[in-house]
């Protein structure tokens, strides 16, 4: 699916530890010490509250299918067709990713699928976390 | 707060050409639109004290046009900021920071010449949590949510086809229409797939070509040249510049506070909107803004579109130029659509909606990040 002209993301001081934690094969996910609220992407405080008082943990990995496109045209890195998605994680919070291990078919790609993750490392800085089917 | 007709749209004007304008650059584009404005308004570049764009930024535009603007604004949120340079605009001149604006749209997005575009960086939240999955351009993003209203909501391909074919016959009474041939679902469903469940006639046009307006305070209005179409009201939102992170994909929340904060300031009910125009970069957009402005309850457009209720003839006449899908689309699609609810409100369009006294001007920015919605009347 993937070659080395993936845009490849640049860390930043406040999503260093979600970058570090897939290169760990971990999704690391920030919860509010005040609220409760478990939010993404990362940023030091909570935008449910804008509390400073927030902790990093590690989300569990489940996740569901929770909308996509398959994209029929060329894009680098990428050999089209493959599957944009949107996934929502079992915290609550949602990501874009890919799914990989099964056709990218509507067919093969239900909503609501249940999916495990598959940690992809394209170099020594950058590991994806995309996502496979839980029931391989 | 902003009263009810205290300004009006005096001028307003599209580049001489649309579609493809090779021998123009980005800025001429804004340039030539501004010109054709100031002429159907008859006023010249002195008569201007505030000045909005985007795409270029007003010091450019001021610098190129001549203008020594006392009033700016710059606002930049995709293809709705038009309607928010609108609404920036209504609130200045009533505010006395100006007397005569000049708001200008040019996109150089078929030909690409001195286009002024920059990819969001490797270090962005675009950057880092979508881009290394493939999104490529709007269609590869705006399109997401769907699968998940349809799941929903049970919207359906064929309703989304059928957003296609009814602009297809308004686009069809339209001479400057890029598409002015009428098609059918099939025609819609077989053309060529962009991501699925999106087929290319799903998907906006991409064109050159530019639009400018020129508002000023409606005592002015009546020794201006042209039939004044007033502001009745106006509101704007944004919500996240990440698709992946709209709050809910069968809704759009920038939408849901843009358009009741307009139709509250208006004083308007739904029954009251003789034209509608919402922002259709892609065949689903109609969908979302029928239902979260409130015209239908949820779930309820795919079948009120086929019903043919926007169609010509019937209750709810949207999109009349052919929209984003048919007309023109140079990539910020929303100056357009405030000119064909000008055309409406002055009796000039192509396909004019007879006796039309309000039209609801509804934009969206980037992949649903934003949005602007203004409400006209030709009733002082």
């Amino acid at each position: 699916m993937s070659d080395s002209k993936r845009p490849l993301p640049q860390p930043t001081p406040e999503t260093k530890h979600f970058w570090e934690g897939t290169q760990a094969g971990e999704i690391r996910l920030q919860r509010c010490d005040d609220c409760a609220n478990v939010y993404f992407p990362p940023r030091p405080f909570c935008p449910g509250c804008a509390s400073r008082n927030v902790s990093i943990f590690k989300a569990s990995g489940k996740a569901k299918l929770f909308s996509y496109v398959i994209h029929h045209r060329p894009a680098p890195g990428f050999t089209p067709p493959y599957a944009i998605a949107v996934v929502e994680l079992e915290e609550g919070p949602r990501m874009m990713t890919n799914i990989v291990g099964c056709p990218q078919t509507p067919e093969a790609l239900p909503l609501d699928m249940e999916l495990v993750p598959h940690f992809e490392k394209m170099n020594d800085d950058i590991t994806l976390p995309l996502f496979q089917p839980a029931k391989a | 707060m902003l009263k009810q007709r205290e300004i009006a749209v005096v001028g307003a004007a599209e580049t001489t050409r649309l579609g493809v304008i090779p021998d123009m650059s980005n800025i001429q584009l804004h340039a030539d639109c501004a010109l054709n404005a100031m002429r159907d308004a008859g006023l010249k570049p002195s008569d201007i004290d505030g000045i909005a764009c985007a795409g270029e930024s007003p010091t450019n535009m001021a610098h190129y046009l001549g203008i020594t603007p006392s009033w700016v604004d710059g606002t930049a949120v995709g293809g709705c900021s038009f309607m928010i340079h609108v609404r920036h605009a209504a609130a200045a001149i009533s505010a006395g920071l100006c007397k005569t604006v000049l708001i200008t749209h040019g996109e150089s997005g078929k030909s690409q010449i001195g286009l002024n575009r920059a990819p969001p960086g490797r270090s962005s939240l675009m950057g880092q949590f979508e881009m290394p999955y493939g999104v490529y351009g709007p269609p590869s993003m705006f399109t997401i949510p769907v699968l998940r209203m349809m799941k929903e909501t049970g919207l359906t391909e064929e309703h989304l086809a059928m957003v296609a074919v009814i602009q297809r016959e308004w686009s069809s009474q339209n001479p400057r229409a890029a598409m002015q041939q009428r098609c059918t679902v099939d025609d819609v469903l077989n053309s060529r797939m962009i991501a699925w469940p999106f087929r290319l006639f799903m998907c906006c046009l991409v064109t050159d070509g530019g639009g400018a307006l020129i508002l000023t305070a409606a005592d002015r209005a009546k020794d201006m040249p042209q039939k004044p179409v007033y502001i009745l009201g106006t509101g704007e939102s944004v919500e996240t510049p990440m698709i992946s992170q709209m709050a809910d994909f069968t809704r759009s929340r920038a939408f849901r506070v843009a358009g009741p904060t307009a139709f509250n300031a208006a004083g308007i009910k739904h029954a009251d909107v003789d034209h509608l125009m919402i922002y259709d970069a892609f065949a689903h957009l109609p969908i979302y803004g029928l239902e979260d402005l409130g015209f239908v309850g949820r779930g309820e457009a795919g079948d009120f579109i086929k019903e043919r209720n926007t169609a010509p003839g019937g209750k709810l006449p949207m999109n009349t130029n052919g929209g984003g899908l048919s007309y023109t689309h140079t990539g910020m699609y929303g100056m357009f659509a405030l000119q064909e609810s000008i055309r409406q409100m002055r009796g000039t369009a192509p396909a004019q909606v007879q006796g039309a006294k309000i039209s609801v001007c509804h934009g969206v920015g980037g992949m649903f990040a934003a949005s602007g919605t203004i409400v006209f009347t030709n009733e002082g």
